[in-house]
């Protein structure tokens, strides 16, 4: 009778701890399916564009899942990984190499700049246990500025950069943007197919099939088991001989390598690089969609990635549009994405939160009443 | 021993904040050489000393009740410009119109400031990322209204359409220099604005007296060491809500005393990132997160404006070359990165 009353009350709080877990995606599902029919979008159009975004944004975005597996929640750092790239996108333009072998070059070049500044991000965070990710926020801030400190002052003075077309008319700094013309979406139209108009850039859904791969496989490896145990409780981990500040260091490492491979891939869609803004908005983006998908700060699964991409930027195309005919204004259709962006990490932050305390209390009674039923048998037994 | 003590208190005080005050040091010896006019320097140094400073000192009573750096100045900034407008809109002007808009502001802060305390006694140890994120949500939610809400003052609203305020408004007839102006100090090329220094020094002396009163130092308890604080008898949440209207409150004065000096009010984006030039200047005078003082706060403010204003001109003149904001960006933030790290009591 007892077990079946405390069976029946987990019954409930199943239901509602899932819809709870779900009520991110089931908003947007609802956002999303009243704002299609009124922006007026073709099916076609939105699916083509959905697609386009999905190629550009799921590797980026699955870069955040390797931190998440080591307790070190949302990676504002990422931001990091983007920048690397985009030096080394901009030293493959001034050399001159096209279409994929540039790419792959650019990749091969963001690797030591993304792994320096990995470690240098993991060791700082590894001081700040515990507030991982304003400390990585503030990271991604300060990290733009020496970025900005290289491109802005040392490109062209002390590093070298040959052409003109990329440099700014006074000699030296990197222009606003850097045309990646000759790379434009080779590698999204290296074997695409359309179906009914739709673009489907088959080879860099390979590439992002490949990394989901590499995740379940590298979640399966001594060293993703090792990460899951430091995300579980560093303590514990520790006691086990595991290397906690190093497995650490490695996530956020691995994470910061593949945000480089992902802003590439993301810039080559695009067609040029915003030298000074592109990488300021991509985390808190990554990191929206991926909440959007039901993932939260500390569980996050590669089927999240891609509901999130789809239903984050189904809201991202249509919101504008259906904001104009809603209000006749299209700033306030821009402002709302840019709000409800904000919104869902502040919302997913805060039940991650009254989550982690709510375990923390039932553990806290459940200990209290094994002790008080401990008690009582040693009463029972003298 | 002495080498000793001296490798403590340098220790204590901190690489960066060592780093930055020798490099504002260096700046203003170098500027009579590189031919940058040091009276101007340090009349604009004054100047926006009196601007930021109650900016500053609104980070103090949630540092003092345990509640971190308040990231979510936003907020309280956006009180502050509901105020402002509304003022501006209901026809005040002069320096009456300020005192209106602080006292329009006041409701809103409350208001925003009890939902913002409530929510921040929910998710006690992630304080300082909700803040961040309370903050860029409530900044855009604005964004939306400021378009949407219904003004109609010919002074703030788009000429076209007749609706929707404009990204920045000008407070011409209104209550620029409101405070700046009362008993203005010109000596040569050096004005002060002792009215607005008066004001800050108002309401620093009003936190510093609160501070120590028994309110004041049950919220330093709480801060310090909460589980002693509950076990005194003292209502932890009920003083850490305190503590975050105050902070709350003494945003939305702070960006209005910022408007008067400066000149416009400033809307939509414009407050999105105003909490971390704030937060560095108050970590640069030698607060931690969970540790604050009425001098940190003047320290911090005169420091960071310090380099601010200075590193235009000097390096300018030096070296041909503007990289002052890089370099405010490079300071502000390794400052806050390096308090960050500190390991503290209230971390725990």
């Amino acid at each position: 009778m007892n077990e079946n009353n405390t069976n029946k009350k987990n019954g409930s709080l199943d239901i509602l701890t899932l819809a709870q877990r779900f009520s991110v995606p089931l908003m947007f599902i609802i956002i999303c399916a009243i704002c299609i029919p009124v922006s007026g979008l073709s099916m076609n159009m939105l699916l083509d564009e959905i697609v386009t975004r999905m190629g550009r944004n799921a590797f980026l975005i699955l870069s955040l899942l390797i931190p998440i597996m080591a307790g070190m929640g949302l990676n504002f750092g990422m931001t990091l990984g983007a920048m690397a790239a985009e030096i080394a996108l901009i030293f493959v333009s001034d050399w001159q190499i096209v279409g994929i072998p540039g790419m792959v070059l650019a990749a091969i070049v963001s690797v030591p700049i993304s792994v320096l500044l990995g470690v240098f991000c993991g060791k700082i965070l590894n001081e700040a246990k515990g507030r991982e990710m304003i400390t990585s926020y503030i990271m991604s801030f300060f990290v733009n500025g020496i970025y900005q400190l290289v491109v802005l002052y040392l490109m062209g003075s002390i590093i070298p950069i040959k052409h003109g077309a990329i440099k700014l008319p006074r000699g030296y700094g990197i222009r606003n943007t850097v045309s990646l013309l000759n790379m434009r979406q080779k590698l999204d139209n290296l074997l695409a197919i359309r179906i009914h108009g739709v673009k489907i850039p088959v080879a860099t859904f390979i590439i992002i099939a490949l990394l989901c791969l590499f995740i379940v496989w590298f979640s399966r490896t001594k060293l993703g088991q090792d990460m899951r145990a430091v995300g579980q409780d560093m303590e514990v981990a520790r006691d086990a001989g595991i290397n906690v500040d190093r497995t650490r260091i490695i996530s956020i490492v691995m994470s910061t390598v593949l945000a480089g491979f992902g802003m590439i891939i993301y810039l080559q869609n695009m067609g040029n690089i915003a030298t000074y803004s592109a990488h300021s908005q991509i985390g808190m983006f990554c990191i929206a969609a991926l909440l959007v998908g039901g993932a939260s700060v500390d569980r996050a699964s590669i089927g999240n990635v891609f509901l999130g991409v789809i239903l984050f930027h189904t809201m991202f195309i249509v919101a504008p549009k259906a904001g104009a005919v809603i209000t006749g204004d299209s700033m306030i259709g821009e402002y709302f994405r840019v709000f409800v962006s904000y919104a869902v990490i502040t919302v997913a932050l805060i039940m991650y939160e009254t989550n982690k305390r709510r375990q923390k209390k039932t553990a806290g009674q459940q200990l209290a009443q094994a002790q008080k039923e401990e008690a009582a048998g040693k009463e029972g037994e003298a | 021993m002495t080498k000793e003590k001296i490798m403590a208190a340098l220790k204590e005080f901190g690489i960066p904040r060592l780093i930055i005050t020798g490099f504002l040091l260096l700046l203003l010896i170098m500027a009579p050489f590189v031919g940058a006019d040091l009276p101007t320097q340090i009349s604009n140094i004054i100047n926006r000393f009196s601007w930021n400073g109650i900016l500053v000192l609104a980070m103090v009573p949630m540092v003092h009740s345990g509640c971190g750096l308040n990231f979510g100045l936003p907020l309280g900034i956006i009180s502050g410009l509901l105020g402002a407008t509304l003022s501006v809109e209901l026809g005040f002007t002069g320096r009456f119109s300020f005192f209106m808009a602080i006292l329009i502001a006041t409701p809103f802060a409350l208001l925003l400031g009890t939902l913002y305390g409530w929510l921040l006694n929910k998710i006690k140890g992630g304080e300082m990322m909700i803040a961040t994120y309370v903050g860029f949500s409530s900044v855009s939610l604005m964004c939306m209204l400021w378009l949407i809400l219904p003004y109609h003052s010919p002074n703030m609203v788009w000429g076209l359409s007749g609706k929707g305020l404009r990204t920045t408004i000008s407070l011409e007839g209104y209550y620029i220099n409101a405070l700046a102006d009362i008993l203005r100090i010109r000596i040569g090329a050096i004005s002060i604005p002792t009215g607005t220094i008066l004001f800050f020094a108002l309401l620093a002396f009003g936190i510093w007296a609160f501070l120590h009163t028994k309110t004041g130092t049950a919220m330093t308890a709480v801060g310090s060491n909460p589980a002693f604080a509950r076990a005194a008898g003292i209502n932890v949440d009920g003083i850490r809500m305190l503590s975050v209207i105050m902070s709350t409150w003494l945003a939305a004065v702070g960006i209005l005393v910022y408007e008067q000096g400066f000149g416009f009010i400033q809307l939509y984006m414009a407050p999105f990132y105003m909490a971390l030039p704030a937060v560095s200047a108050i970590l640069i005078g030698g607060a931690t997160v969970n540790k604050a003082t009425i001098m940190n706060v003047i320290v911090g403010t005169i420091l960071f404006q310090g380099i601010v204003t200075m590193t235009p001109t000097v390096m300018n003149n030096m070296i041909h070359m503007d990289m002052s904001e890089v370099i405010r960006i490079i300071a502000s933030m390794g400052m806050i990165l390096f308090a960050l790290t500190r390991k503290t009591e209230a971390s725990k």
